[in-house]
């Protein structure tokens, strides 16, 4: 967007204005997570500035505590099972949904779009009264249940935005050539369609690498992950481990955004998008 | 498939086609019925169960049986008949031996407080053996059930039906007459708490819509690399854990903070302001956390708008702020009421920041209904405000469905 040769000093006065104000908009978003990083390094047990020096003991205290340890191994265990069962169930839903006119399909779909909608707190306190009488509270499994539910929409979301552009005449020439269906998936379909289902696996990872309300309810001192750990660091005792923590997670979130950018460029490639 | 010369018309081919039809219908349904399962099972039963315990507690009727039997016979004209006292009191004899008491007290209790030591005070005292007036031996016991307000209370709490948590939730409840009336004005704490969800949801919104259309605009109007730079910049948060964001944002704000070591340095303040746990600082934070979502649909819209429509407008002699106006804005409309609606949405029923970053005076409804279902174990009030938040969510959620239509729904 540039101002046109001819605008008066009005004009240039609003355009530079305007550019200033969304230079601010941009280092609102951006700046509180660049001015925790360095935070990590601090030598004092301050999270202020400026720092008196730098050392390495908050990531020692990070990686080497039980509970933070134990944390990061929940967090993956729960995020990776809850994206690969979202993600089959998510696919599997939104192939049905773009192949043919489904019966009441504004309805699943609004069911299918609900987790994201419904607050947390409301979900969380539901499948805590029902977890309880199954005996699932305090357990991995519970969580990953709650976990998949929450991640199902992302899932659905994102691969069927990837099938409209899907021809769907592929797989009926696979199957006109003799191909099993299941065949003419796996060769034909998935291939085509892969950027897009991984890309929405990953969505449903950051949503269970992001989630804590639902954590809070259903799990004990055992199976806290990650957020939730950072939960109680913040409410409790605000060190810089916790922003050791936190700029762990800001790495495995720009890893996220970097895979998910370069899988999105693909498939549009793939699809013949670009 | 090899179709033959014979079949090609006729009923023949009507009917293997529709064959066809059913066969594809039915995977897909097969392919769909996983996740309508795995969701109606986890997800929508646990919740509508939750919310069901708002107007559905057994809990007098089990643990007081012969009067949940009897007490309805009872007039409210002058005190009850013997018969009502002496199933209370054999209730509470039973009760006490079986420790069954738990239930009702508690129940009880939450409607009046005091309601417990009438119960667990007259069980303690009560005589092995049926005395010869139930209803002299109680209220010599405990002289409060002699007191109508007591008994009418019992008699309403035995149904397993009740109004009496959803009334409680607005404010509102049954007099002894059963009438509906309002809370007194000092007892009043819900209409208050609903009102402030909705003023901070309000706020962030616009907030949000202030900040996140003029960047939208500049997104859609940026070319080349630049643009996706900018891009990253909004997705990168957009990416970041809630609480990464939020404890960044107490680093910022805090009184030795970034904030508040630029403004006096800049010497705009000689002494630090008080930038969190107060409503300026849970309106920060959850602007920027939720800031992704109304720039990511706008920007949506807008990058399908053509820059020609602005030119077209001005080179008819409308200056720019007209053209924006009249040609430009109207076209963005479906995206600032999706953005809008996304973040009203996901604002009102916000926790976990509030908590974090704001006082005592600015939790909101999600903030209750945890601490009544933590704390207080009062889980028939928590369920009542889910039911309240739930009906403010899913009344923008179907004006959403219905505006825009769920199908078109994107992820940036």
């Amino acid at each position: 967007m540039r101002l046109p040769p001819y605008a008066t000093p009005a004009q240039r006065l609003g355009y530079w204005l305007y550019i200033a104000f969304c230079t601010l908009v941009f280092g609102f978003l951006v700046l509180p997570l660049i001015a925790i990083v360095p935070l990590s390094f601090n030598s004092t047990t301050f999270l202020t500035y400026p720092m008196p020096g730098v050392s390495w003991r908050w990531y020692e205290d990070f990686f080497s505590s039980s509970s933070w340890r134990l944390s990061i191994y929940n967090t993956m265990v729960v995020g990776v099972s809850a994206a690969l069962l979202a993600t089959a169930l998510g696919t599997m839903a939104a192939l049905a949904i773009a192949r043919t006119q489904l019966p009441g399909s504004r309805i699943i779909m609004a069911l299918i779009i609900s987790p994201m909608v419904v607050p947390l707190v409301i979900t969380a306190l539901g499948m805590f009264f029902f977890f309880t009488r199954l005996g699932l509270t305090n357990s991995l499994a519970g969580l990953i249940v709650a976990h998949t539910a929450l991640g199902i929409p992302f899932v659905v979301i994102t691969v069927s935005a990837t099938l409209q552009g899907f021809d769907f005449n592929l797989p009926r020439a696979a199957a006109s050539l003799g191909a099993p269906p299941l065949f003419a998936f796996r060769k034909v379909t998935l291939p085509v369609i892969a950027p897009g289902v991984i890309v929405g696996g990953l969505f449903a990872f950051a949503t269970s690498f992001d989630e804590v309300v639902v954590a809070i309810f259903l799990v004990g001192p055992g199976q806290r992950t990650l957020p939730r750990q950072m939960f109680s660091g913040i409410r409790e005792n605000l060190d810089p481990t916790i922003a050791a923590a936190a700029s762990f997670m800001i790495l495995i979130s720009i890893i996220l955004l970097f895979c998910v950018e370069m899988l999105r460029r693909r498939s549009e490639r793939v699809r013949g998008l670009r | 498939m090899t179709v033959s010369g014979s079949d090609t018309t006729g009923p023949e081919l009507r009917a293997r086609l529709r064959r066809s039809r059913r066969r594809s219908t039915l995977i897909s349904v097969g392919l769909v019925a996983p996740v309508v399962l795995f969701l109606v099972v986890f997800f929508v039963v646990p919740i509508v169960q939750m919310l069901g315990v708002s107007v559905y507690d057994r809990s007098v009727s089990e643990g007081m049986p012969r009067t949940a039997a009897v007490i309805g016979t009872w007039d409210r004209d002058g005190l009850p008949g013997e018969e009502v006292y002496a199933a209370i009191g054999e209730d509470l004899v039973e009760g006490q031996a079986e420790r069954a008491l738990a239930g009702p007290a508690r129940r009880l209790n939450q409607e009046l407080s005091g309601y417990r030591t009438v119960i667990f005070g007259t069980a303690r005292g009560l005589p092995e053996e049926p005395p010869e007036s139930w209803r002299e031996t109680l209220i010599e016991a405990d002289e409060r059930w002699g007191d109508p307000a007591h008994l009418v209370i019992l008699q309403r709490a035995v149904n397993p039906l009740t109004d009496y948590f959803m009334l409680y939730a607005l404010d509102m409840e049954r007099d002894i007459e059963d009438a509906i009336r309002l809370q007194d004005s000092d007892e009043r704490l819900f209409l208050g708490l609903i009102q402030r969800t909705m003023t901070i949801a309000v706020t962030v919104t616009l907030v949000c819509l202030a900040m996140g259309y003029p960047v939208a605009y500049l997104l859609a109007n940026t070319g080349g690399s630049l643009r996706y730079a900018l891009l990253v910049l909004v997705l990168l948060p957009f990416w970041t854990s809630l609480l990464v964001r939020t404890a960044a944002w107490i680093v910022v704000l805090q009184t030795e903070g970034i904030a508040n070591t630029f403004l006096m340095w800049s010497g705009i303040t000689y002494e630090p302001i008080r930038m969190i746990y107060n409503r300026f600082g849970t309106v920060v934070v959850m602007s920027q956390v939720l800031l992704p979502f109304m720039i990511l649909p706008l920007y949506a819209v807008m990058s399908g708008i053509s820059h020609w429509n602005m030119r077209a407008a001005q080179s008819l002699g409308a200056p720019f702020a007209t053209a924006f106006r009249r040609v430009y804005m109207p076209q963005t409309m479906p995206g600032v009421a999706a953005g809008t609606l996304l973040v009203f949405m996901l604002s009102v029923g916000y926790y976990i920041t509030p908590a974090l970053v704001g006082g005592s005076g600015d939790q909101m409804l999600s903030y209750f209904i945890a601490f009544y279902a933590n704390e207080t174990v009062n889980w028939g009030l928590a369920a009542a405000l889910g039911t309240v938040l739930m009906v403010i969510v899913l009344t923008m959620f179907l004006l959403y469905n219905y505006i825009f239509g769920l199908d078109r729904m994107k992820l940036s």
